[in-house]
């Protein structure tokens, strides 16, 4: 099987951690993976502020990188990025190539819970510790990897089932559990005193709760609530998920 | 005319912290009582589905239903007018309580005659509209617009009501307790009550096979508009219609459940005809409606029924309450209304939402809020040479590209400036990023950097060079 890696801009200069353990551990599980070395932007921003025409030019310079390819999946270290192509990429012509390429674009989430359907991780990583999931609103409402909490289906949840295979490691939720934490991409710095309000709310949820370490499949999210429970004080750890799957995340 | 700023004025409610929280802690605890009551209903989702779809079909054939819906009233002793817009249908109820001598009118809550300024106008002609619905009342008697659809008054403290009654209606300012508050308002009311010359309600359905329509409340303010005065009238938008009478048990489980968590609301009052010695007047409001339903984008906005769901569960609405809106409508789906409205006054609207989603998720009729937001910022960025007095990417953009550093949108200089721009300097007020967040720790080497240095040698080691 051979995986595409597309690296998005805020991964590769923030948090390239999240980058490298989902790469190292896509290759531990035995697969053909191909660094997109001219990925950057995705066009969320471009989107998120209602530029479609930039937007639309990012897209057309991203296209030949991910289509025709000869590859089985694309997989992107972040769910807003995955959501902005599975839902969002229609700048450009919507060839059968990029249909295919729409459909098989994953977050490490889905393409490990429901492609491998791992149900071991290698190295057997250990992480004996309560760890709060945040599940990012992109990932949880639109990619669905959870079910929602406004919505009356059967419930499920893929990081949790992900994060059960590592060793000792006890999954729990904020008590707000997928109330958004106010990141929104470009939201964040349009409105910074609400955001930074709903940051606020949403560590000091996680402390009330006697938390130490929070991971999520979106590192945006992560970075956002990392940074504004910092500002405040809050001795609160935030990993992005395939840290903890790949063993890679330090206490 | 001036462009709302709801960043601004959230942020100062914001700030007020006593308000914030309880106002944040009611609409959650709003929200939460929802997803209670709607776990308790298996066929949650397929009731969502189905109303949506009944709302579709409706929209679809407006024309057919407006004219067997308008045939019916008619027949059934209802005089029905129509009206393009604001000022029609402000004219046409001015000329209906002219002709009847009106002078005192008690009024149900309708965000429709609001949206048409219709109190302001008839304050100007001398005719004295009193609100019903206790929240509205309180709006009223503080000159303040609704912050809430459903709940207008709800990002006041109790501290707040006591001091607006002890100026307004002589009570105690001391006291806060909301059974006294209450009783202060009741007394008020009740004489006022006694002297009405007509009664004014808003329409929650209309049916077309019947011509009759529903009014839902918690309060009965519809109730005593409608039923103690000799004339009454109501306003509808035209959007509001279900085709048959057995279409609405389904709206009416998902009504209040959606706004408050409760089973239903206190009052679903229908009215059919006017009672004998009534007359009751029905005004179908445009306003803007035909021409979103003309839209291929926009016109699914209309399956709105005005529940107040997305409100409750939008974490910017809760923070900032709906007063920060400065509109008529509010948080999730008034920040996609609006703009329909008056598209200069509200062009910063659709950027006060984190795309979360939830507000997609709570609505009963399944509206698309999140892409009506992404809709309305493209419409906004086209619109550009009308909105903004300089480049729209400038107007938007600027506080984002501010920030380039922190959201790595120049990775080497972003990089460089954390490691090396002073705290000081990083947290000054340019940088709005800093005002709630610390920086990110900066990262050793990028991916690249550590794909150049540690992967791309191993895999060209793995691979045989070909012999030339």
């Amino acid at each position: 099987m051979k995986v595409g890696f597309f690296v998005p801009c805020y991964i590769d200069a923030i948090h390239p951690k999240a980058a490298i353990s989902t790469y190292e551990l896509l290759k531990k599980l035995g697969l053909d993976v191909e660094f997109i070395e001219r990925g950057a932007c995705c066009a969320l921003p471009e989107l998120d502020m209602g530029f479609l025409k930039h937007a639309c030019t990012l897209e057309k310079g991203i296209a030949p990188l991910v289509v025709d390819k000869g590859y089985d999946y694309v997989v992107v270290p972040s769910g807003i990025c995955t959501d902005q192509f599975r839902s969002h990429f229609d700048g450009v012509e919507q060839t059968p190539e990029v249909v295919q390429f729409r459909k098989t674009v994953m977050d490490p989430v889905e393409f490990l819970h429901d492609v491998l359907k791992i149900t071991e991780l290698p190295g057997k990583p250990s992480f004996p510790h309560r760890v709060a999931l945040h599940n990012g609103c992109h990932s949880l409402r639109y990619l669905l990897e959870a079910r929602p909490s406004e919505l009356m289906i059967k419930p499920f949840d893929k990081c949790a089932d992900l994060l059960r295979l590592v060793d000792g490691l006890e999954v729990g939720y904020a008590t707000r559990r997928d109330e958004c934490c106010g990141f929104g991409g470009t939201y964040a710095i349009w409105d910074a005193s609400c955001s930074g309000q709903q940051g606020r709310d949403k560590v000091s949820d996680y402390d009330r709760n006697g938390f130490k370490y929070v991971t999520s499949q979106d590192m945006s999210c992560m970075i956002h609530q990392q940074t504004v429970a910092r500002k405040i004080g809050l001795d609160l750890k935030m990993f992005y998920i395939t840290e903890l799957l790949n063993g890679d995340a330090q206490p | 005319m001036r462009q709302v700023n709801q960043v601004k004025l959230g942020e100062e409610f914001i700030k007020s912290r006593a308000h914030r929280e309880m106002h944040d802690r009611c609409l959650w605890a709003a929200r939460m009582r929802r997803d209670a009551v709607a776990a308790s209903i298996p066929e949650w989702e397929e009731m969502r589905e189905l109303a949506s779809e009944i709302k579709l079909h409706t929209l679809s054939n407006l024309d057919f239903y407006l004219e067997q819906f308008t045939a019916n009233a008619e027949a059934n002793g209802i005089h029905v007018h129509w009206a393009r817009n604001a000022d029609e249908h402000n004219a046409i109820i001015l000329e209906i309580f002219k002709s009847h001598g009106v002078k005192v009118v008690t009024k149900g809550k309708s965000m429709t005659m609001d949206e048409c300024g219709m109190r302001e106008f008839m304050a100007k002609h001398g005719i004295e509209i009193n609100e019903a619905d206790l929240g509205e009342r309180i709006q009223q008697l503080d000159n303040q617009r609704p912050s809430h659809i459903v709940m207008p008054a709800i990002h006041k403290l109790r501290s707040d009501v006591a001091d607006l009654f002890a100026r307004k209606l002589g009570s105690d300012r001391d006291i806060d307790d909301p059974h006294y508050l209450n009783s202060v308002m009741r007394a008020d009311m009740r004489k006022r009550y006694c002297q009405v010359d007509a009664g004014m309600s808003g329409v929650n359905f209309g049916i077309a096979e019947t011509g009759g329509i529903v009014v839902c409340t918690n309060e009965g303010n519809a109730d005593i508009s409608a039923n103690l005065p000799p004339l009454y009238v109501a306003t509808m938008g035209l959007e509001k219609l279900i085709p048959r009478q057995s279409d609405l048990p389904l709206f009416i489980r998902l009504l209040s459940r959606s706004a408050l968590g409760l089973d239903m609301t206190q009052y679903t009052s229908h009215y059919h005809h006017p009672r004998q010695g009534q007359e009751m007047h029905l005004i179908i409001l445009d306003n803007g409606r035909s021409e979103r339903l003309s839209s291929p984008d926009y016109w699914p906005v209309l399956k709105c029924i005005r529940c107040g769901a997305c409100m409750n569960t939008c974490p910017v609405f809760r923070r900032t309450s709906g007063i920060s809106y400065d509109a008529i409508y509010m948080g999730p789906i008034g920040i996609v209304l609006e703009p329909s409205y008056d598209l200069y006054k509200y062009a910063r609207l659709p950027y006060s939402c984190t795309h979360c989603g939830s507000c997609g998720d709570v609505c009963p009729v399944k509206v698309p809020i999140p892409e009506l937001v992404f809709y309305w910022r493209s419409v906004v960025v086209d619109h550009n040479d009308e909105l903004f007095t300089h480049n729209a990417e400038e107007t938007l953009a600027e506080p984002i590209l501010e920030s380039a550093g922190n959201l790595a949108k120049a990775e080497k200089v972003g990089l460089w400036a954390l490691r090396h721009i002073p705290k000081s300097i990083a947290e000054s007020g340019l940088n709005p990023w800093a005002e709630a967040h610390d920086d990110p720790e900066p990262p050793e080497e990028t991916f690249r950097q550590y794909y150049n240095r540690v992967i791309k040698p191993e895999s060209d080691k793995d691979t045989p060079k070909e012999q030339s």
